[in-house]
């Protein structure tokens, strides 16, 4: 009984710890939401609640008029120690005495408060916009079908491309021994440190030479030859994986691909899985790739350059740039909800016990 | 290499079974060689012949000016010579405190000093406390924590630049409610006290990615090693350093390669961040920015590409340093240590 306690107190702490900073986390997103959704009107008025909100207006009379919080105590015919405040609609402005009505007792008429309009607040009423979805939806270049429809397609074909040709590589460095592959392996490794800059513009003239700057091509064909980021990750894990079970195969005959097919890669799931996640991550968020070579096939663009063009245009509304970014991001992290399931269903499968 | 096959041919008893040997090892070359072919065409293709051209440029003397390409003029060490005196390249230690320009090397090993034991500690802290048993709900939480890694780079960027708007930003309004009074409140990317804090803020949303890979190693671990260890009445620091850190010592050297390789090419949230002018005062004119900006805005062929290389040359040192050390910590099951 008394382990049991225990065990509730610290599954209580470490699950409030984790989920306060899940809160400071994931705040940004709540900021993103939130503006999103608030009217032009509302960014440029000092002193807006943060939530997304609009000065309420009443139609009286076939007139559209402002509605003001106003202290009751000041009206002829309420309780003059009423500490109370109603949101009236004004129907005449004046200094000394303003007349209103309320719109939820129109029973009672209008009537005269001892105030001035210009010393009333209005009030802000909850009132969430998808207007500016739509704008974005409508003024973003190419469309956002287009977009996401390009951002797919790269990010899809890359993946396989990459995934096929890593692990064909990373299997040759994990498990055959040979004059120069520790200097080789050297040389892959080095290709992370290189700096981009290093090989990009003869890199870029190359594929200009060919006509195929402004296509997908200089984008996608690399991805084919390996890269040395998942090579690294999956050449790490194979290495990890005893070998005693490919000896034994290789002793029957098994042939080297069959011993990838058939031993490594059923051994291999949780890291194939977190690559095939991590590229499409990589491909989603990649930016300067499609800036340098697609910037004036504007046909072609991908999400992340749409959207910083769209920045360069509408910058100035907040609400527009945070109701974009959503619209960026939203298609993605679906999808990742999605594959979630198998990824961390791979990770349990070599996190059980053995 | 030769030593090797000299000891081999020592061991072996009779000629048959060397000449066995021999074959299975050429054997075992030639598959070795057909798996790394991919890899080896494209690493010709698309960067060692890139790189050998952008060596050969910064020998030369090449520009563009309005589109047209220089005339190129061998020039030796010259754009060598001229990058060790260049005070925003900032390569000479001696000048790192007396130069008015603040040295773009320093500007990225100081930023390294914030970034990366955060960029190191950070996810395995997460990944530890994920991994924890008593946390309820796992799976949510881990996927949520992954989240922001999803987020496209450039929306991230536009995202907190609204929360880090030091007037209508939700951190500043914070700070506000906790009683920072309004003249003090940060101005975050715009001042250079508080921009490496605004960058390591973006960046530690994106350690998702990190946090995931080692919680894969985490959960690797056999469980068998943790119950001996139990049996043996070690405490859970003692099991951490014996056996938790040593089984993902390659998912944390992993780790830690990438970060330091990712600090030098570190460019793109300065470039849309700060619009790559080095604003406010230079302090985020970072190495790599500074090299991109030779390249495609002043169209400096030659330049850029020394600066390439010696970015190259410094980061290929760093990295000669880990792997030397990597003998000493870390632990790999399959291959035996030696």
């Amino acid at each position: 009984m008394n382990k049991k306690i225990r065990n509730g107190l610290n599954t209580t702490f470490i699950t409030l710890i984790v989920l306060s900073l899940l809160v400071i986390f994931l705040s940004p997103f709540a900021f993103m939401m939130v503006t999103s959704l608030k009217t032009r009107e509302q960014i440029s008025v000092v002193g807006a609640p943060i939530w997304p909100a609009a000065q309420p207006k009443y139609t009286y009379n076939g007139k559209e008029v402002d509605v003001y919080t106003v202290p009751m105590s000041q009206c002829a015919g309420f309780d003059t120690n009423s500490k109370a405040t109603k949101n009236l609609a004004i129907t005449k402005k004046g200094r000394q005495e303003s007349t209103f009505i309320d719109p939820n007792d129109l029973a009672h008429g209008e009537f005269v408060c001892q105030v001035s309009w210009r010393a009333l607040d209005r009030p802000w009423i909850f009132s969430p916009t998808w207007q500016n979805y739509v704008e974005v939806w409508n003024t973003i270049p190419n469309g956002y079908w287009r977009l996401l429809g390009n951002t797919t397609f790269y990010a899809v074909i890359t993946m396989i491309g990459t995934v096929i040709s890593c692990i064909l590589v990373a299997y040759g460095f994990a498990r055959f021994r040979f004059p120069g592959r520790d200097f080789l392996f050297i040389v892959l490794i080095s290709t992370i440190f290189l700096p981009g800059a290093v090989t990009i513009i003869p890199t870029y003239s190359f594929w200009q030479k060919l006509g195929l700057v402004g296509t997908w091509y200089p984008l996608i064909v690399p991805h084919f030859f390996a890269n040395a980021y998942n090579v690294f990750l999956f050449r790490q894990y194979f290495m990890t994986l005893p070998r005693e079970l490919d000896e034994s195969a290789m002793m029957d005959g098994a042939s080297p691909l069959r011993i990838l097919w058939s031993i490594l890669i059923p051994q291999s799931y949780p890291v194939i899985i977190a690559v095939v996640v991590f590229h499409i991550v990589f491909a989603w968020n990649d930016y300067f790739g499609p800036l340098i070579y697609l910037s004036t096939a504007k046909q072609n663009w991908p999400i992340s350059v749409a959207l910083s063009s769209y920045n360069g245009i509408y910058g100035q509304q907040p609400q527009l740039i945070q109701a974009g970014a959503m619209m960026a991001l939203l298609l993605p992290v679906i999808l990742f909800f999605v594959a979630q399931r198998f990824f961390v269903q791979g990770i349990v499968i070599t996190g059980v016990e053995k | 290499m030769l030593e090797q096959l000299n000891s081999r041919v020592f061991r072996l008893p009779s000629l048959a079974s060397l000449r066995k040997m021999q074959t299975l090892s050429r054997r075992e070359m030639k598959n070795g060689l057909l798996f790394l072919s991919p890899w080896l065409f494209g690493f010709v293709a698309f960067t060692f012949l890139p790189m050998l051209a952008t060596l050969f440029f910064s020998f030369l003397n090449l520009r563009i000016t309005d589109g047209i390409f220089s005339t190129p003029k061998f020039v030796g060490f010259e754009n060598y010579a001229t990058l060790w005196k260049d005070p925003q390249a900032g390569i000479n230690p001696m000048e790192w405190f007396s130069s008015k320009t603040p040295s773009s090397l320093l500007i990225t090993i100081k930023f390294g000093l914030i970034a990366l034991p955060i960029g190191i500690f950070a996810p395995l802290g997460l990944a530890l406390l994920m991994n924890n048993k008593y946390l309820k709900g796992q799976f949510i939480f881990r996927s949520l924590f992954y989240m922001p890694f999803i987020v496209p780079f450039v929306a991230s960027i536009f995202l907190w630049g609204g929360m880090l708007n030091s007037e209508t930003g939700w951190i500043n309004r914070v700070l506000f409610f906790l009683g920072v009074p309004k003249e003090n409140l940060p101005l975050w990317a715009n001042d250079v006290n508080t921009v490496y804090p605004t960058y390591v803020i973006m960046g530690i949303w994106g350690i998702g990615n990190a946090m995931l890979i080692m919680l894969a190693g985490l959960q690797g671990v056999p469980t068998e090693l943790y119950d001996a260890a139990n049996v043996d009445g070690a405490n859970a620091w003692a099991t951490f350093w014996n056996i938790t850190f040593p089984m993902i010592s390659p998912v944390i050297f992993y780790n830690l390669v990438l970060d330091i390789v990712g600090l030098f090419q570190y460019f793109l949230v300065p470039l849309v961040v700060n619009s790559g002018t080095g604003s406010p005062g230079g302090a985020t004119m970072f190495y790599n920015l500074y090299l991109y900006k030779t390249f495609f805005t002043f169209q400096n062929m030659s330049y850029g590409s020394t600066l390439a290389w010696f970015l190259f040359l410094v980061i290929l040192l760093i990295t000669i340093i880990l792997f030397s050390t990597a003998k000493y910590w870390v632990y790999y099951a399959g291959e035996a240590r030696s």
